[in-house]
């Protein structure tokens, strides 16, 4: 019999496109038996140019193109931003302002959760799981709809302040909404708590130790379930969280199942902030006049998104155009730690541990529409070409399947 | 520590730092640093004044040159930048991995956006543009106007 350690690592690459996968990204395995030995993470797929595009408009259309940066965590990018600009600007916004946006981070956050739950559900096999979250998110996605116009990209931020204001009939409806969540979440708790089935699978998967996470510098839940209590929102506080009651969760299993637990804690810390900011919102107005210029200057602003950090830098020159906006997204300062969390796993994990850090390509890839620009005339490609043309990326990659074709084809 | 003890140990350790130290508001901290003297800087703020994480690097061009911006922080609270300026002729920095093993991937944005080398990085895939992005065209320069092709198409 042979021993797993008499073969050769063998080297698999998964993505850039791959069902297990559900946004482009591409690893490089190598494998010693079913165990990752070594692995490499190449990125960049989503890159379309958004930071070079803002120097290129002004401030309120580069809100505008903030927030499309992902479609799950717009208004944290939205309001990211804005705070930096408002805080060159010296823009102070009114409290009903800071309470209405924090509202929306915190409906953001528990759908983006929620969201996350399924995703997780459908990674280990509990795809009941995935239908059963799925279904409550549309709660708040409908919710999200009534209060903003829109399921995602709210637009509800402004320099200045905020578009909408919130009617009575509307906070009754977020109180009732927010019950009809809290009970669905306590049944996902329960079950987090004692299903044998999800605590076996993801105990111990995915391990990121507390000086690892450190190291690494790995924000948000993530780092939360490694024993790390960083929050901005307690840390740095912006909008109304400074005069909210919260705690910060975080466990000590440094593995999958523990970034379940902090996630599940957070659904219900967010359902408390909802509640405490319908019942403490001032009344008064939600914008403040701004001038297109904002004067020179720079600032740094944080914001926690549901996947932890955001981080925004806005240069101003003076003009109504800002000179750079530099956007460091959660997931780019997560990503980082998967090769860690991989490191002498099993293959099979790699699916749900790649997905327990809730990576947002769109978001850490940010920036260029490609145009064929060599083949003028045609540019219709047709699907032999794009697979010879994957077939030849992976052979200049080293990866070549001539060989084992060759026997494919001798079989048959 | 408050943002004021962080500027008067800076100012107190490193003479050439004073009048470079900009406190904007709480939690925010922005120092210039002079190029040459940039390492120390970094080194001792890093292992002496604990500002143990980095969130980001952000890189500018000036137009007659570019900035780096190194973002550290302290236990999530206390947000120092350093910044230093490079020549526009030969832009060049080293690596930060050192200290601060994610700054990697911000070092390649460098690389990448602006061309600005990088010493002692390690070797890997660059990120973000293409492996097939032409030579010599960096996106977040202030001259690029869009890629050579496509501009003439």
């Amino acid at each position: 019999m042979h021993d797993v350690h008499d073969f050769e690592d063998v080297k698999i690459p998964i993505g850039p496109q791959h069902p297990a996968l559900k946004e482009p990204e591409s690893f490089l395995i190598s494998l010693r038996g079913e165990k990752i030995t070594a692995s490499s993470v190449r990125l960049g797929y989503n890159h379309r140019g958004i930071e070079k595009a803002c120097e290129e408009r002004t401030y309120t259309q580069g809100l505008y193109l903030i927030e499309r940066i992902c479609g799950i965590c717009s208004h944290s990018h939205s309001t990211c931003f804005v705070q930096a600009v408002e805080e060159i600007a010296g823009i102070e916004i009114t409290a009903r302002a800071k309470y209405l946006r924090t509202l929306i981070g915190e409906l953001e956050r528990i759908h983006s959760h929620l969201l996350w739950l399924g995703v997780a559900g459908h990674e280990i096999g509990f795809d009941t799981l995935l239908m059963y979250t799925w279904r409550d998110r549309e709660v708040v996605m409908d919710l999200l709809a009534t209060l903003t116009g829109n399921r995602v990209n709210y637009g509800i931020n402004t320099v200045g302040g905020v578009r909408r204001d919130i009617s009575h009939k509307q906070k009754e409806e977020v109180l009732k909404a927010i019950d009809i969540l809290e009970e669905r979440t306590k049944y996902y708790i329960d079950l987090a708590k004692g299903e044998t089935t999800l605590i076996k699978r993801l105990q111990g998967v995915g391990v990121l130790s507390h000086e690892d996470a450190e190291k690494l510098d790995a924000v948000g839940p993530t780092a939360r379930a490694s024993g790390i209590e960083r929050d901005v929102r307690k840390d740095d506080p912006y909008a109304a969280y400074g005069e909210l009651d919260f705690k910060v969760i975080s466990v000590n299993s440094c593995d999958v199942y523990g970034r379940t637990l902090v996630r599940l804690g957070e659904l219900m810390e967010s359902f408390s902030l909802v509640r405490q900011v319908i019942r403490k919102i001032p009344d008064g107005s939600i914008l403040v006049k701004s001038a297109r210029k904002v004067p020179a200057g720079e600032a740094v602003s944080r914001y926690e998104a549901p996947r932890g950090e955001d981080l925004h830098y806005v240069r101003a020159n003076g003009t109504e155009k800002p000179d750079r906006v530099k956007v460091r997204a959660p997931t780019l300062a997560n990503i980082q730690s998967v090769s860690k969390m991989l490191e002498d796993r099993y293959l099979a994990d790699m699916p749900i541990v790649i997905a327990a850090i809730d990576p947002c390509f769109s978001c850490t890839d940010r920036l260029v529409a490609v145009r064929d620009t060599k083949n003028k005339g045609s540019n219709t490609v047709v699907w032999e070409t794009i697979r010879l043309q994957g077939i030849e990326w992976y052979k200049n990659k080293g990866i070549d399947f001539t060989s084992l074709n060759e026997k494919l084809t001798k079989l048959s | 520590m408050s943002e004021e003890k962080v500027k008067q140990e800076l100012e107190d350790k490193f003479s050439y730092l004073k009048d470079t130290v900009t406190i904007t508001r709480k939690g925010r901290i922005f120092v210039q640093v002079p190029l040459d003297k940039f390492n120390e800087v970094f080194v001792y703020v890093v292992k002496q004044m604990r500002f143990l994480a980095l969130s980001a690097i952000t890189g500018l061009d000036r137009g007659d040159g570019f900035e780096v911006i190194y973002h550290l922080n302290r236990e999530g609270r206390v947000l120092l930048n350093l910044s230093v300026r490079l020549n526009k002729e030969n832009p060049e920095v080293n690596s930060v991995t050192g200290y601060c093993p994610s700054a990697d991937i911000y070092e390649r944005e460098l690389v990448d956006l602006f061309g600005i080398k990088v010493k002692g990085i390690a070797p890997g895939h660059r990120y973000p543009l293409t492996d097939d992005w032409p030579e010599g065209e960096y996106p977040l320069r202030k001259d690029w106007k869009g890629h050579k092709e496509a501009q003439n198409a």
